[in-house]
């Protein structure tokens, strides 16, 4: 086995790693790079070794664990031999990390984005949230389902102009 | 330390059990979106027991010789062990008993958690912080519920006060704090959950209200199990039956 490192000099080593992780896909999103939802919380490097904390988005979310395991492919792929990936629950994830790429990205894949406004669940019953636009026709005339959809993080929605179902990525 | 590895414990049965309960549904709800519902809703539970045991087991090893992972804690210790309270073992029952299982408890969880994200100990505060956000979709979803059924059709209100009949015994236990609850209160690391009962009985009563349900008698004190503590009934002996098999059948599988 080689010493040598497929990757840049190891001074510029976290800088590189933040730019690999822009590859890495949320499985059940795949147009969303793991850096595009603001899971990655930091990354530290000294030689072969790397620690990179993430924040998961739902407790339960079964993406986390594949993750994990496609961050440590790419790195080990990367020659890095001591691989830690340190979970941080606090401060939560927010779907006001995610970044505005993203946001853009969730729309064109057909899935309407977090609001702008941070609107949080509270347990007001039967409250009507501010009106979430279509991502096919760009209509607001739509109406919630189910505030639980095919995946933890969205809610489905349906458009009352288009007559399409869509699932919207929630604020959380 | 023993007793914030039990009361870790518990609040990972609390959530795993109910998480499996809640799991039975898939697949078998009455609507696919409520089918979906409920199966996140399980979800969420699963995880945040994982979380709980992830650091229980931590707390295990740090502490004695003999080791426990996250697995073993959920597949590998017999039913007296167990330390979740009587209601989230309850069997699903129809619809009107599961969605008022899930608000009485996750009334519970909500003002636990509140309280719970102030913990002296971190990682039980961030476990509680994290949950919160999850907890709040649970709360309004079976509160929802609860207020559709029971103001819904005369057929859906029998059902709910009947529901009210069978889940109303088991709240109680929820609110009186057995001896590891004591100790981590005292310590500043957990919440003695009999100061959350008031709030509890406020936020049922205002639901209730709304679902044109009455609001039940106290239940009168007599002999009490305590799931708590590790005596149950006879449902979770059928959970774990399910839910141990493979791990005990064939040691160590996985998939």
């Amino acid at each position: 086995m080689s010493n040598t490192k497929h990757h840049i000099v190891d001074s510029a080593d976290s800088n590189g790693i933040w730019k690999i992780l822009e590859e890495i896909a949320d499985p059940e999103v795949p147009v969303l790079s793991i850096m595009d939802l603001g899971i990655v919380r930091d990354v530290k490097t000294n030689n072969d070794e790397v620690e990179i904390t993430i924040t998961p988005t739902y407790s339960g979310c079964p993406a986390m664990d594949v993750i994990r395991m496609n961050i440590r492919m790419v790195l080990l792929q990367l020659g890095y031999k001591k691989i830690n990936i340190a979970t941080a629950l606090s401060p939560a994830w927010t779907t006001d990390w995610m970044s505005d790429t993203g946001k853009e990205k969730l729309k064109a894949f057909g899935i309407a984005p977090p609001t702008t406004k941070q609107q949080v669940c509270h347990t007001e019953l039967f409250h009507v949230g501010e009106a979430i636009e279509c991502p096919r026709c760009n209509s607001y005339n739509t109406r919630l389902i189910s505030q639980f959809a095919s995946t933890a993080c969205k809610a489905l929605y349906v458009c009352e102009d288009c007559k399409e179902p869509f699932d919207y990525f929630k604020c959380h | 330390m023993n007793q914030l590895i039990n009361y870790t414990l518990h609040l990972a049965d609390n959530s795993l059990i109910l998480g499996h309960r809640n799991s039975e549904w898939t697949g078998r709800g009455p609507v696919l979106e409520q089918d979906i519902a409920i199966s996140n809703i399980a979800l969420d539970l699963i995880g945040q027991a994982r979380n709980f045991y992830q650091y229980a087991a931590r707390l295990i090893n740090d502490s004695t010789s003999q080791p426990a992972t996250e697995d073993s804690l959920a597949y590998l210790r017999d039913a007296n062990e167990f330390k979740n309270c009587l209601l989230v073992e309850q069997t699903n029952g129809d619809w009107a008993k599961t969605v008022l299982r899930q608000f009485f408890f996750s009334a519970y969880q909500y003002l636990l958690y509140q309280q719970l994200q102030n913990s002296r100990d971190e990682m039980l505060a961030a476990i509680a912080e994290k949950s919160l956000k999850e907890v709040t979709y649970h709360l309004r979803w079976s509160s929802e519920w609860v207020i559709r059924l029971g103001d819904g059709t005369e057929e859906s209100h029998v059902r709910m006060l009947k529901a009210v009949d069978e889940l109303w015994v088991h709240t109680d236990e929820i609110f009186e704090s057995v001896s590891y609850e004591l100790t981590v209160a005292r310590e500043g690391f957990g919440f003695d959950v009999s100061l959350l009962k008031n709030d509890w009985q406020k936020k049922v009563k205002d639901v209730f209200d709304e679902a044109t349900i009455p609001f039940p008698a106290d239940i009168k004190p007599g002999v009490r199990w305590f799931g708590k503590e590790g005596k149950h009934s006879e449902h979770l002996g059928y959970i774990l039956a399910e839910m141990q098999f493979l791990q005990r059948a064939y040691p160590n599988s996985e998939w």
